[in-house]
């Protein structure tokens, strides 16, 4: 009887286990099912407004432009046809509010009956002219030709230099100031923590004294522990300032601070992994240095870290990982300006400060939301190879050490 | 005039007394065995001869040992300068991940020397005297770990040899290998008194009779008998040193 019973309690417990099991991996996959889904929609779209067109002449040559084009046209930034590809002529700017200059309110009508009329005339009889009109005033006796507006690609996404997920009148969804935001923020956190947390890891493991590393481990594996939101604040109220001040800025959220902050949170991850790589190179190395008269600072650059040399780049490379993926400390200390940054003492912006600070006012399913979930899928494929990366070292390692 | 001596040498792991007033000495250009069961502290006492127990906490010593007449745990001795002249050789062979050529120029980069060429002739010399060269001439730069037991062996033998010590410590240096390589490591034993004075720890009865002058039997941290090899395995002279040989204990 107590034999069937405990037989039937050790099938439950392997059924309990596989459906967990089961289950996790199926959290994981919908989680990246759904980030695709949402996102993927972006890509094919136009980025105009429903409801509006862009009307030119019919002499202009130029038939479609993207929206980083129509973004800089809008601006005044470009100012001539030539730059498009087209014809030496000056651009014109055109808006629905613009009909008053070229038609008294009498021609136009009292219920705006003529003003498609109007409009036809004005891109007509003006070659340079652009014009952002609502579509239901192009009639089809209309004497432009309605200007494409080019689909968003994937290239557009990653390599576009501007990011105004709401500008009018076409969004521009270039990620490329966010990426290199990202990674700016990054690698100067990981120049700062690694050699800082490397030091400290050999610190801990060859030098320390067994009641100093007893106190100091403990203490380093508590700064993983901290919430991050507590990082950003010591960020804003110390080292903010502290750049501001240093370096005589206008504004002291610079990626400076951000790296600064996220170097801070890498340490215990590279610490504890670097340490962890240290202590296992086998004491047999470390004796046949010291044998052959090698001293214990000789011992540890020659032998020790090209031995655990693996685990310490994991060690990096996760730290890297978590640099990446921090939100709440670097959207605070950041500055959080989405443009191509060129010092590290300017504002940036990094893929996941961007979307939780512009997910909260993006409307659900359109472009600026769709556009989020693909920088959510970004983030993913960059956390992915930072992982894969680290499985490919530690699994050299085993061999290594077999 | 001895080459190696230990006057009343007791060691301490902290409250075990692991050797006990251990005196011994060794001359020039023989080979003394240190036999006994596991944990008599033959280890402990050839770890002794180069200071490897300082890297253990809480060991104490008393007693001197001195070689070439000087007090290797006085005041003011470089532990560097000191494994420089006594070298040592593992249980397990031990190279460093790193290239053939590397191991066996470590010794001499870590001392300092950084002349290409003198490096390269003494470690062409070192794997040629540690009978290793003709079968790794065309490899020098292949990893040592794609060597097989046995030549990493003789490679840790031929980076011990780089830096011209006058002693060489071995530990147990054949346990782990099959008897071929087992043979070869006794006759390069052989060859090497010649040059320098060798101290080997041994579980194997038989290569202590094979390979050694002078033979010390060791017991729960005792120095029971110490004489001619020949004489400990056909005349000895204590009780315990007699079972232990016959194999009636350890």
């Amino acid at each position: 009887m107590k034999k069937i019973f405990s037989r039937l309690l050790n099938h439950l417990i392997t059924v309990l286990l596989y459906i967990s099991g089961s289950i996790t991996s199926l959290i994981v996959i919908l989680i990246v099912f759904f980030l695709f889904s949402e996102g993927i929609g972006l890509f094919g779209k136009k980025p105009t407004e429903d409801g509006f067109i862009m009307a030119v002449n019919k002499s202009n040559t130029v038939n479609h432009l993207n929206a980083e084009q129509i973004k800089l046209l809008f601006d005044g930034e470009i100012t001539n046809w030539s730059e498009f590809g087209g014809k030496n002529d000056s651009i014109i700017l055109f808006r629905m509010d613009n009909i008053t200059d070229y038609f008294t309110e009498e021609q136009i009508g009292e219920n705006f009956e003529n003003l498609p009329a109007c409009i036809s005339k004005v891109v007509d009889s003006i070659p340079g002219i652009v014009a952002f009109v609502g579509k239901h005033y192009i009639d089809k006796n209309f004497a432009g030709k309605e200007l494409q507006v080019d689909k968003i690609t994937v290239g557009d996404f990653m390599f576009g230099k501007l990011w105004f997920p709401t500008a009018h009148p076409v969004a521009v969804f270039g990620a490329l100031p966010l990426l290199l935001g990202t990674f700016w923020v990054s690698i100067f956190a990981i120049l700062f923590a690694l050699p800082l947390g490397l030091a400290t890891a050999i610190y801990i493991a060859e030098v320390a004294h067994p009641t100093v590393r007893n106190i100091l481990k403990p203490v380093i594996e508590l700064l993983a522990g901290i919430p991050s939101v507590v990082y950003g604040f010591f960020g804003l109220v110390v080292v903010v300032p502290f750049i501001q001040n240093a370096f005589n800025l206008p504004v002291g959220e610079t990626a400076f601070a951000g790296s600064i902050i996220l170097g801070i949170m890498a340490l215990p991850t590279i610490i504890t992994i670097s340490e962890d790589a240290i202590r296992t190179t086998p004491r047999s190395m470390k004796e046949a240095s010291l044998a052959l008269g090698a001293n214990h600072w000789q011992t540890i650059f020659r032998v020790i870290l090209p031995y655990s040399s693996s685990g310490i780049t994991a060690g990096a490379i996760l730290g890297i990982g978590r640099a990446i993926g921090e939100t709440m400390a670097v959207l605070m200390v950041t500055g959080n300006a989405a443009v191509i940054p060129h010092t590290l003492l300017a504002p940036v912006r990094t893929i996941p400060a961007t979307i939780a600070a512009e997910l909260g006012e993006a409307s659900q399913g359109g472009l600026h939301y769709q556009s989020l979930f693909i920088l959510g899928c970004v983030l993913f494929i960059i956390t992915m190879i930072v992982n894969l990366a680290v499985e490919f070292i530690s699994r050299r390692n085993r061999r290594v050490a077999s | 005039m001895y080459k190696i001596e230990s006057k009343e040498v007791s060691l301490y792991y902290g409250d075990h007394l692991a050797l006990k007033n251990i005196s011994l000495q060794m001359k020039a250009n023989t080979v003394t065995a240190l036999i006994g069961p596991s944990g008599c502290g033959k280890s402990t006492y050839l770890r002794l001869l180069n200071r490897m127990n300082d890297l253990i906490e809480n060991v104490k010593i008393e007693g001197t040992v001195l070689i070439d007449n000087k007090d290797i745990y006085a005041r003011g001795i470089k532990i560097d300068d000191l494994r420089k002249k006594v070298g040592m050789v593992f249980q397990k062979p031990n190279p460093f991940p790193k290239t053939i050529f590397e191991n066996v120029a470590y010794g001499l980069r870590v001392n300092g020397i950084s002349n290409k060429s003198y490096i390269e002739e003494r470690v062409i010399r070192s794997l040629q005297n540690s009978a290793l060269w003709e079968e790794v001439k065309d490899k020098l730069n292949k990893s040592a770990f794609e060597l097989s037991g046995g030549q990493q062996q003789r490679l840790c033998i031929a980076r011990a040899l780089a830096i011209e010590p006058s002693i060489i410590l071995m530990d147990e240096p054949a346990s782990a290998l099959d008897p071929i390589s087992t043979a070869k490591i006794e006759e390069l034993i052989y060859e090497l008194k010649d040059k320098y004075t060798i101290v080997i720890v041994t579980h194997n009865m038989q290569q202590a009779a094979r390979v050694s002058d002078r033979t010390a039997f060791f017991y729960i941290g005792e120095l029971i008998e110490y004489n001619d090899t020949k004489e400990i395995f056909t005349n000895p002279q204590n009780q315990r040193t007699q079972n232990y040989i016959t194999g009636r204990f350890g």
